[in-house]
């Protein structure tokens, strides 16, 4: 694997020149690295990971699970394509089972993500059902498991 | 004086004071230094070994076991030696569970040495090798090493530190806090060298998996060496169970015999729970072993290259998780140097004298820390030699 792409997926926040530190490459190398990954589609970008149990974020999450028929000639991809294009959908995917499509969605409140199931996802040509699930509480995100305070407060800095 | 001290034995009154604890006093007022200092994993134990614990707890696993450790560790123990250092002890008489190598060393120490005898032991080393032989009422024959050497034990420094009484060689490679490693060849003067003065050899391999150049042979696994070496290690290091306190003893079962009735009079045995969360390391700890390894190295390389990017010559450890860089170009010493480093930028480093006097002029850095520290570190070492040579 690409060693920028590995240091990165490590989830070590590290700018361009700590990344070219670890490394051994000049500054330059690394920036253009990053580029590349990033023309090439294979590095999409950063987002902050921030906890769902956040008192100040009033937005809520539903799992949606979606039945699609697939267009003739068009297959999976188009009607997928065209979910994920909504502001609204977190992540999109295509899964094996007893549904085709799982459907993540955000939105400012459930009222708002309630209209958006069945104005806008419903009346796609080629869904057939949904299902809708919100989510109630998380206790992993996006590998960062929910808990309070540090486990390593007692750790001594200095030891033989 | 207080009067009180009367009632301390002589041999403890007379152990010299640890010359870094007024360092670690300091250390432990700042508590925002970055810290270089950690002579353990920065990984939590993986969860599945974590978990194992948890559920010795629920099925109520909480008695004593049997004085050896419990049967399905010592099997475990059995097999992971056997697979990897090629040697075969019996889980029912050669092996024993202790808490840490700390406890294991002890506790062979004070099953073989007679007050007097002497043991020869490599520096820097563990701090607590002179003073868990001088508990023993034995005498410590420290042998040096160097740099120039990349720190590696010489047979003739052995032959030059050797003197009649000698009963025991304590190595451990790869050795805490220079990272050396032994190479095979060296090893075999080692053992030739501890057949022909009869030495019992104590071999510490706490650090055996974190070896990353080359493969780690242990010195028990020599020819004829099997008989006079007792072989200790635990999981401590390399499956970042260090909280657990659990190692072993593996040896000759008389000499074994003899530990266990130090053991078992002083310890008992090691506590269950640990014993339990050790026997998942060994089933299925190797994926997270290996995925830390690949991380110390990759860090050794980046805090290796930083060092002697900024004049600090520094070997490149092949083992352990600690740099050992040359600090004396800065004209300060050991102690100096790592104290004001401390005050001045708030880096946290060892004083390499803390290993006795041979770590004199280096300093010991543990790379057991994030890259964004390690970066952080260097920079704030920079700008402290620059203050030094303005």
């Amino acid at each position: 694997m690409n060693a920028v792409l590995k240091l990165l997926l490590e989830g070590e926040p590290l700018d361009a020149k700590q990344l070219a530190q670890i490394l051994a490459f000049p500054q330059a190398e690394v920036d253009a690295q990053l580029a590349t990954l990033k023309a090439s589609g294979i590095f999409l970008g950063w987002r902050a990971v921030l906890n769902p149990a956040y008192e100040e974020d009033r937005t809520v999450r539903a799992l949606i699970e979606v039945k699609v028929r697939p267009e003739g000639g068009l297959g999976y991809d188009h009607i997928a394509g065209r979910i994920s294009r909504f502001e609204q959908v977190e992540t999109c995917y295509l899964l094996s089972g007893a549904f085709d499509l799982l459907v993540i969605v955000k939105d400012a409140s459930l009222r708002k993500v309630a209209s958006f199931v069945h104005e806008r996802l419903a009346k796609l040509e080629g869904v057939q059902s949904t299902a809708t699930c919100f989510m109630l509480r998380a206790y992993k995100e996006q590998g960062y498991v929910m808990e309070n305070g540090s486990a390593n407060l007692d750790k001594p800095i200095v030891s033989p | 004086m207080d009067t009180t001290q009367r009632f301390v034995a002589k041999h403890v009154a007379a152990l010299p004071k640890s010359g870094i604890r007024d360092f670690f006093a300091i250390v432990s007022q700042m508590r925002d230094a970055i810290s270089l200092g950690i002579g353990e994993p920065d990984f939590v134990t993986p969860y599945g070994i974590r978990e194992a614990a948890m559920q010795a707890l629920e099925k109520g696993r909480t008695s004593y076991t049997d004085n050896r450790g419990l049967q399905a560790l010592r099997e475990g123990i059995a097999r992971y030696v056997g697979a990897n250092y090629g040697l075969e002890y019996s889980p029912d008489t050669e092996i024993l569970a202790t808490i840490g190598v700390s406890e294991a060393l002890d506790a062979t120490l004070r099953a073989v040495l007679n007050p007097g005898d002497k043991v020869l032991y490599h520096e820097p080393c563990y701090v607590s090798y002179a003073p868990s032989v001088i508990l023993c009422h034995a005498q410590a024959i420290p042998v040096s090493t160097h740099a120039s050497a990349r720190f590696a034990l010489s047979i003739e420094a052995l032959r030059t530190a050797w003197q009649p009484g000698c009963k025991v060689l304590l190595i451990n490679f790869p050795t805490n806090p220079t990272g050396g490693t032994a190479s095979g060849e060296m090893l075999a003067k080692i053992a030739a060298f501890a057949h022909e003065k009869d030495l019992l050899v104590i071999s510490d391999e706490i650090y055996s998996e974190l070896t990353f150049e080359g493969t780690h042979t242990s010195i028990a696994s020599l020819p004829g060496m099997k008989a006079r070496t007792i072989f200790l290690h635990g999981f401590s290091k390399a499956f970042a169970m260090t909280g657990f306190r659990v190692g072993y003893a593996c040896g000759p079962a008389p000499i074994m015999d003899a530990i266990l009735k130090v053991h078992q009079y002083g310890i008992m045995c090691a506590p269950i729970v640990s014993q339990e969360a050790a026997i998942e390391a060994l089933a299925n700890g190797r994926d997270d072993m290996l995925r830390m390894r690949e991380k110390y190295q990759e860090r050794r390389d980046l805090i290796v290259r930083r060092f002697n990017e900024l004049g600090l010559k520094c070997h490149l450890p092949r083992g352990a998780f600690y740099a050992f860089p040359d600090i004396s170009s800065t004209g300060l010493d050991s102690m100096t140097f790592a104290t004001r480093l401390l005050r001045e930028q708030k880096v946290a480093m060892v004083p390499g004298t803390a290993f006795g006097p041979s770590g004199a002029g280096f300093c010991r850095a543990s790379y057991s820390t994030s890259y964004g520290n390690i970066i952080k570190a260097c920079d704030r070492i920079a700008h402290f030699l620059d203050t030094l040579h303005a």
